[in-house]
Parts: C-alpha cells; structure tokens; sequence
C-alpha cells in the first residue's frame, strides 16, 4: 500500500509537470501578446516604448529563464502578477474559487439525486415503455449545449418574472440565493445527471445479471430485496469512481454557464485571461484545474480502495 | 403442453435476415431509435452538402432595412442584428459543424489509433512514454484544452479541428491500447509470427482490423461531443472566426440581451445544435449494441 502511495504520487507530480510545460509552451507561441494587443488598442507604436514595456513584464527573456520563474514563485505562493489590472494574481484568482465552488458542488448534488435514482428505475424496469422514456430524456440531456439551456433558462424567467437573475455576491434572501446558485447549477447539472443516469443504469444491469442474483432469486429473496439489497450496492462501485472523476470536468460546462449567467466565478475568467492574452492568470488557473483533477482521481482510487474490499493495492 | 413455434422465435431473432437489404431492415425494425438518429444524421449531412440550393438569401448578405425582423414568409426563422437570413445561416452552420465533427473525431481517432497501437504492440518504454503523455492529456478538461489550444493557434476553422482532435487522443488511444495487449496474446497473432510476419505488418494487418469495432463506436459516440465543444468554443468568442456562420457564434452574437428583444436568434441555433448531437447520440448507442454486444443493456 505504502509503495502504491508513494508510486502514485510521484506519478501525480510527472503529470503535473508536464501539464505545467505544455501550458507553458501554448502561451507561447500565441501569435500576438498583451503588449501588442495594448499597443494595437492605442493606435501608435513607439517600439522604444514597446520594448521598455516587454522588458518590464519580463517577456523580454528566454522562454526556459521565463518557465523557472513561473515555477518557482509557484513553489512559493507567488503567482505574478495580472497583466490586466496589475494586482498580484493570487488575490485575482482566489476570491473567484468558492463561487465556482458552491456552484460545481449543488451541480454535483442536484445532478447525483436525480440521475442515481432514476439510473436504478430504468435498470429495474428495462425494456419497458418507462425505461425507454428515460433512456431518450437522458440522451437529450447529452445533447443539450448547457449554454444553450442556460439561455432558455433566462428566456424563460424573463417570460414569467419579468426579469432575469442577476449576480449578486451577498443575497439577502433565500429566493434571490436560490436564483442567483441554484438555477444555473441546474442548468450545469441536467447534462451530468443524464451522464450519471447512462451509468448507473449500465452498471446496475451488469450486476443484475450475475449468478449471485440469480442464486438470491432462487431461494426466494423479493424482487425488492434483490435490486435493493443484493445489486445496488455492487453497482454503485462504478458509479462512484466514474462520479468522482467526472466532477472535475464539470468545469468545462461551468466556462459556459458562468459567462450566460454573468457569474464572476473562476471558470468564465478563464475566458476573460484567454481573450486578453493575460498569461499570469490563465497559466496560473489551467494548472490550478489541473491540480483539481489530478488530485480528485487519486482521492478516488484511494475512496475505491477503501469502498471495496476485494481490491487491494501494491500487491 | 406448450408448442413453441421455432420459425417466429427465429424471425423475431433476426435468423431470416441474415445479409443486404433485408438485414438493414431487421436492424431498422429492432432499433428504432437509432433508425430514428440516422434519418437526423442523414438530414444534417444533405442540409450541409446542398446548402447553396436549398437556402434563398445568402448567409453572409448585410441587410440593414430588415434588421432582427421576426420570422415571417421572407425570412421564416427571421434575420439577425445585420439583417442576415437565420435560416440560411442555420443551413450553412451545418457544413462548420460537420466539418468540425468529422475532421476533429477523424483526425483524433487517426492519431489515437497510432498511439493506442504502438503503446499496446510495441510496449515498453514507447508505452511508458505514451501513457505519461495520455495522464497529462486526459488531466484537463476537453473545452480547458481546446480553449487554450485555439487561444494559441489562433481563431481559423483548420485550428479549431486540431484542438478539438488533440484531446480526443487519449480516450481512443486507451481503448485501442487495452485491445491490442487482449489481441496480442491471441494464437493468430502467434501464428503469424511464427510464419516471419513483420512486427509492423502484424499489427497492422492482424491488430488493427480486429479493433475497428469499438473505434467505431467510440469515434460514433465522440463524434456528438465534437460537435458540441466547437458549439462551445464559438459561443464563447475563441472558435470559428466571424464571419462564418457557426452555430455557436449565432447564440453568443445574440445572447443575452436578445433574450428579451429577439428570442428567435436564441431558439433556432440551440435546436439546430441540440438536434445534430441528439441524432448522432441515437445512432452512435444503437451501434454500439449492434457492433458490441457486450455492452449492450
């Protein structure tokens, strides 16, 4: 186990590495940076100026003295600075995280209580016309742009209320927190809940068809008791681990819902840093949704490990 | 006593419809649903190849005097802010999308073959190098990715086929991978060795042809999501450059404060989009239950 841990995490960092140069190397190569988009917006170029400006971002410098750099203020809590409002990118970046955060997280909660239990009916109930329904709603969930929804979303509050949700840091009320967090968790969360719907009914019809069922029908067990006793508990394995590692890629649909909705969250500054060419910030963000993911999938392995007893690691 | 009548069993089985017409029919009657996704995909493809013939206006004509007119029988899904054709527009954003989902899912299964294959066949240190390669891939989320790569690229339509296809690689390269290191163990495999086949000429001959079924269903099922994340990347102003009709371009022009004004330029898009990756969602589960059994539920 101990050699696993140690073996894994190493691993972890090799990853992160190579993330952090591949990013890196990306922004690099951009045809155009920040001072030439200043310098275009301005509508002069003195390349005196320019190059005074260059040499004070630090772009003047080789790209490896420019990575060491990078890393090694990353090392010790110093992320640069933004180029665009010129304040230290950690106090940037920070204040956005709980936002995206509490966001991802009721997501993740409305997206879990209605794709496991609806997963679990539509295994149950295979072949009928009721698994059917639910198969083809699943499918429109993976169809739907979550973008897209979010706009009708605000197609439709404007149709009934008058108004849309606008983003408000401090709600005073339930209603407007509801609005302001719930509505586009909602509308972030119908695609995921199809996608857990999809494996929770797959995994639950894999079990349902192991000899231990059966044996558990021949003496008699209740159809209630089979499903709920005997299958779900197996079934759910798969469904965490795949769960777990989705969650970290609820990221792309919260870039989306983030810039429909106008929430100032970490996922739709991403976007803002990519169009301003500000690689303090989007290199700084990339590898902080890295460290999520990567660190997620270890935490599951290890959640597997612990949830089944018949794996084991380092054997 | 019950009689089982053997010749019905075995025509609702399929038995009868063993090859041509007959068999597309039986697996027409047996997947509705994915008969259904076909039709959708079909449509889409001929919206996207007859485009010129079937759209009245040009999708890229400014015309100031019917600016954001509601549809009408001149303009039946309307015109946007320029006064263009939402329809036609519509129409010709079928050819971005289809270019974008065939050229990405191609180009990354292509490039996730190679891999999956080498790292499975050739193993060792080529395996090691590509699986790293994989983990640091597959650690960012696909639209991350492609974000940062259309950022560095630049906005062109070529661009926005390379980075939707790069993070594709991995999940074909993983499937591919697993099934080469099941198949190289099999007897054929042996067999061929031991009559002096090539290491290459194995794996391409013997392997590959071995794997085309789940790269199907897998390149199928991307296929959906490829579509999908050009939607995204141009919805948010870093896809397909203006003027272009994209799709996702349409919903981010018209966004949020159409929503109020002009909810014609918000509806059709989103449908036009949500109906292409729904037909290629029905078809690519009805073929993974015909080409993978295994899998089928």
């Amino acid at each position: 186990m101990f050699a696993y841990l140690v073996r894994r995490l190493a691993l972890m960092f090799v990853t992160l590495f190579g993330i952090s140069v591949i990013i890196f190397v990306l922004l690099r190569v951009v045809p155009g940076n920040i001072v030439d988009i200043l310098f275009d917006a301005a509508g002069f170029v003195d390349p005196a100026d320019k190059a005074n400006l260059e040499k004070e971002l630090g772009l003047s410098q080789p790209i490896i003295v420019q990575y060491f750099n990078w890393i090694s203020g990353l090392l010790r809590g110093d992320l640069g600075y933004s180029y665009v409002s010129e304040k230290p990118a950690l106090q940037e970046i920070l204040p956005r995280i709980p936002i995206t955060a509490k966001l991802a997280g009721l997501a993740l909660l409305f997206s879990t209580s209605i794709g496991i239990p609806l997963g679990i009916i539509s295994a149950v109930h295979q072949g009928t016309r009721l698994d059917y329904t639910l198969r083809v709603v699943s499918l429109s969930g993976l169809s739907l742009p979550s973008f897209w929804l979010g706009l009708l979303i605000l197609m439709a509050s404007v149709s009934m209320f008058g108004t849309m949700p606008i983003f408000n840091p401090n709600p005073k009320t339930w209603t407007e927190a509801f609005a302001i967090y719930a509505v586009p968790a909602l509308a972030v969360g119908f695609r995921f809940a199809a996608l857990t719907m999809r494996i929770t009914r797959s995994s639950m019809l894999e079990i349902l068809r192991q000899d231990y069922i059966r044996t558990a029908r021949a003496k008699g067990a209740s159809e209630t008791s089979v499903n709920y006793h005997h299958a779900l508990k197996n079934a759910m394995l798969p469904v965490i681990t795949v769960i777990g590692i989705e969650a970290a890629f609820l990221i792309g649909g919260l870039i989306v819902t983030e810039t429909v909705f106008n929430i100032p969250g970490i996922a739709r500054f991403l976007v803002e840093a990519l169009r301003w060419r500000d690689y303090p910030i989007v290199q700084n963000l990339v590898m902080f949704i890295a460290v999520v993911v990567v660190f997620t999938n270890f935490v599951v392995d290890l959640l597997y490990a612990a949830i089944d007893p018949r794996i084991r690691f380092g054997d | 006593m019950a009689v089982v009548n053997y010749d019905s069993e075995l025509r609702r089985a399929g038995a009868h419809a063993t090859h041509g017409w007959r068999r597309l029919g039986f697996l027409a009657q047996r997947y509705v649903l994915g008969t259904f996704g076909l039709i959708i995909m079909v449509l889409f493809v001929w919206t996207a190849l007859s485009a010129d013939f079937i759209s009245r206006y040009d999708p890229l004509t400014v015309d100031s005097a019917h600016r954001l007119a509601p549809p009408s029988w001149a303009h039946w899904l309307g015109t946007d802010s320029f006064g263009r054709d939402v329809w036609a527009r519509i129409i010709h954003g079928a050819r971005i999308s289809l270019a974008v989902g065939i050229g990405s899912t191609a180009l990354g299964a292509t490039l996730g073959v190679i891999v999956g294959l080498a790292s499975g066949y050739l193993s060792g240190w080529v395996d090691l190098v590509f699986q790293r390669i994989t983990d640091i891939l597959q650690s960012l989320p696909l639209l991350v990715l492609a974000l940062v790569m259309t950022a560095a690229l630049g906005p062109s339509l070529h661009n926005v086929i390379i980075a939707i296809a790069i993070p594709l690689i991995p999940t074909v390269s993983r499937v591919i991978r697993a099934n080469t290191l099941a198949l190289r163990e099999q007897p054929f495999v042996e067999a061929a060795k031991s009559i002096g086949m090539s290491e290459t000429r194995i794996a391409i001959r013997h392997v590959l042809p071995n794997t085309l079924a789940p790269l199907i269903v897998l390149a199928t099922a991307q296929l959906g999501s490829t579509i999908l994340t050009e939607a995204s990347l141009s919805f948010l102003g870093l896809g397909i450059p203006e003027p272009y009709p994209s799709w996702g371009r349409m919903l981010s022009e018209s966004a949020a404060e159409y929503v109020r004004t002009a909810p014609w330029l918000v509806i059709f898009p989103g449908v036009a989009i949500s109906l292409a990756v729904f037909g290629t969602n029905l078809f690519g589960d009805a073929l993974r239950d015909i080409l993978d059994p295994r899998q089928r539920g």
